[in-house]
């Protein structure tokens, strides 16, 4: 089994976000970190492989594929330090100012590179990087691959040659199976990440990390990029800050002051 | 100089044709009429109060999906949803889609500009042509609602997915004469590669029928860790406002309520008009769902809770006393 985790490398959520004039996300040099969504994808590589046994997890490879600047090598660390095999950096100065069709195109453009010395059976990603937050790469590389999408998993199992998820969305639950290979998307409820491991932590550090530029996988630089790109930032300003908070201490009479300011500011 | 508005054609993705529209759809309508001539495209029939909505908007025509033989359930799968907009596309040589956002559309939105080479602009807020820009511009929140941001499309055609209670809906100055028309839907292979082997409709939003759904709701009221899992509180205020539950990951993994309820980055993102959070801290993954609302308001008996720093109104104090007295308060206001 072969397993492709795509990953990506994102400002920490807890780091003041913000763009660049030039309308794109800004990224310090070590405020970056493994979008956690992540975790979970690389999680379910994971189990599927060791599911086989030892004789079928030898066999297997699970291998973390990021688009990004060379600090995105901070992010193939960490999933090097998960227990994954391989990890491959695609990197040019072309790819930068990438919409989710550049970055999709990309990632796939990687990962039919990655078929060139083997067959890839799963494409396992997170949800949604929680710096875009667009949910829509998963989707995209479906539809780039010609493979099955089945994307927003909440239980994922993969069996003779067959995967099936669960996925609640919308009000509705819905289960959808196909034939590998797929594509295959996940949330935070389908499984609970591993800690990293320590001997891992320490192997991570030196592990070989694969660098690849566009040529490398056979893209044109106008494929990707701002010249690929399909839409343009024309304005971007932080929110006015809010005016602060009118608090008012609960001594009997929180609920009708809460009640009140509803009312004088005509919300109901 | 020529009214775009006459020259450009736009396409609405219809949500549940086959029950009403809901107020997400007759956004998108209202929206749809100020940016060209519209038409409506149907995955499946569309009942007699649609089309009546459709003729309040002065919609003038409506593109209905026609499976054949084909198993109906095969309009769920997106891949397949996304190439029937795309045949719809065609038939009306649509320059904009608009879709309302949720996942599912999400991503037929995506497949379908990857398929036309449209450009996307993902959960705006307002679509306005620019003159200054060449296309369409899509305006929309962005980090957790802390930045503003304008997208311009600069392809020939986009594509926009568009957040609830974004747009005040508006009837049509004149209703219209809606025409039905069928187009043939043939799925290629690749898009029912995934096959759907099971769907169920849930319940109906969380506490019971007649709460508006979280995701379009414009009043929302939602519980976290601090309700140490007593939800009546919150849905009691919710019923005085004609409010929506919604809940905090936490709530949801403690099994207090369903994953429907579950706001944030990997839940439902909303931007209701009044937010009301109680018993919940403020951590980002929330915050990153719900920060763009209109107004906030905590209710958290750690008056440190960093949900307090985002808020308009806030009151320290217990939940299950704070939230009780305000329903009533605001049961006796509305009479």
């Amino acid at each position: 089994m072969r397993i492709v985790v795509p990953v990506k490398h994102v400002p920490d959520i807890h780091s003041n976000r913000q763009f660049t004039p030039d309308g794109r996300t800004a990224r310090g040099a070590d405020d970056g970190t493994l979008n956690e969504l992540d975790e979970n994808a690389i999680e379910a590589a994971l189990q599927i492989v060791e599911a086989l046994g030892a004789e079928g997890r030898a066999a297997s490879e699970v291998i973390a594929l990021t688009v990004g600047p060379v600090e995105a090598d901070a992010a193939l660390r960490k999933a090097y330090q998960l227990g994954v095999d391989r990890a491959v950096r695609l990197t040019d100065p072309a790819i930068a100012g990438s919409d989710v069709f550049g970055t999709a195109t990309a990632i796939a453009a990687a990962v039919r590179t990655l078929e060139e010395s083997g067959p890839v059976d799963l494409v396992i990603t997170g949800m949604a990087a929680l710096d875009g937050l667009g949910s829509v790469v998963p989707a995209l590389l479906s539809a780039d691959l010609g493979l099955p999408q089945l994307t927003l998993a909440s239980r994922l199992t993969v069996a003779d040659g067959r995967v099936e998820i669960d996925r609640d969305l919308d009000g509705v639950t819905e289960t959808l199976t196909a034939s590998l290979p797929a594509v295959v998307s996940v949330t935070d409820h389908v499984n609970t990440p591993r800690y990293p491991n320590f001997k891992l932590i320490m192997a991570a550090r030196s592990k070989e990390i694969v660098a690849w530029d566009l040529a490398a996988v056979g893209l044109a630089p106008d494929a990707v990029g701002e010249a690929g790109a399909r839409t343009r930032v024309v304005s971007s300003a932080p929110r006015p800050p809010r005016e602060p908070v009118e608090l008012v201490v609960d001594k009997g009479e929180g609920g009708r002051a809460l009640a009140d300011y509803l009312i004088r500011n005509d919300l109901v | 100089m020529v009214d775009l508005r006459d020259a450009r054609s736009v396409l609405i993705v219809l949500d549940t044709p086959a029950a009403g529209l809901r107020s997400p759809a007759l956004e998108l309508l209202t929206l749809a009429r100020t940016l060209g001539r519209t038409t409506a495209v149907a995955l499946t029939e569309p009942s007699a109060e649609t089309l009546a909505s459709l003729s309040d908007h002065g919609v003038e025509r409506v593109l209905v999906a026609d499976l054949g033989a084909l198993d109906p359930s095969v309009v769920h799968l997106t891949p397949v949803a996304a190439e029937a907009i795309e045949a719809a596309l065609v038939a009306c040589r649509a320059d904009v889609v608009l879709f309302t956002s949720s996942f599912v559309n999400t991503e037929a939105a995506a497949r379908l500009a990857a398929s036309t080479r449209s450009g996307l602009v993902l959960d705006v807020a307002g679509v306005t042509d620019d003159p200054a820009q060449s296309g369409l511009v899509g305006a929309k929140r962005v980090f957790a609602g802390s930045w503003d941001v304008s997208c311009a499309v600069t392809t020939p055609m986009a594509v926009f997915t568009v957040r609830a209670n974004a747009v005040v809906q508006a009837l049509a100055a004149e209703p219209s004469t809606v025409e039905v028309e069928r187009f043939a839907v043939v799925p290629t292979p690749a898009s029912t590669a995934a096959t759907l082997v099971d769907r169920v409709l849930h319940e109906a939003p969380v506490g019971g029928s007649g709460r508006p759904a979280l995701a379009e709701a414009a009043y929302v009221v939602a519980g976290g860790r601090g309700t140490l899992g007593d939800f009546a509180p919150v849905e009691d205020l919710a019923d005085a406002l004609g409010a929506a539950v919604g809940a905090t990951r936490d709530a949801v993994d403690e099994g207090w309520v369903g994953h429907d309820a579950q706001i944030g980055q990997t839940g439902v993102t909303i931007a209701p008009r009044v937010y009301v959070g109680a018993g919940i801290s403020g951590a980002p993954h929330h915050r990153g769902g719900m920060q763009a609302s209109g107004v906030i308001i905590a209710v958290n008996n750690d008056p440190d809770s960093p949900i307090f720093e985002i808020a308009d109104f806030g009151v320290v104090g217990d939940m299950a006393e704070v939230l009780p007295q305000a329903a009533a308060e605001i049961r006796r206001h509305k009479g």
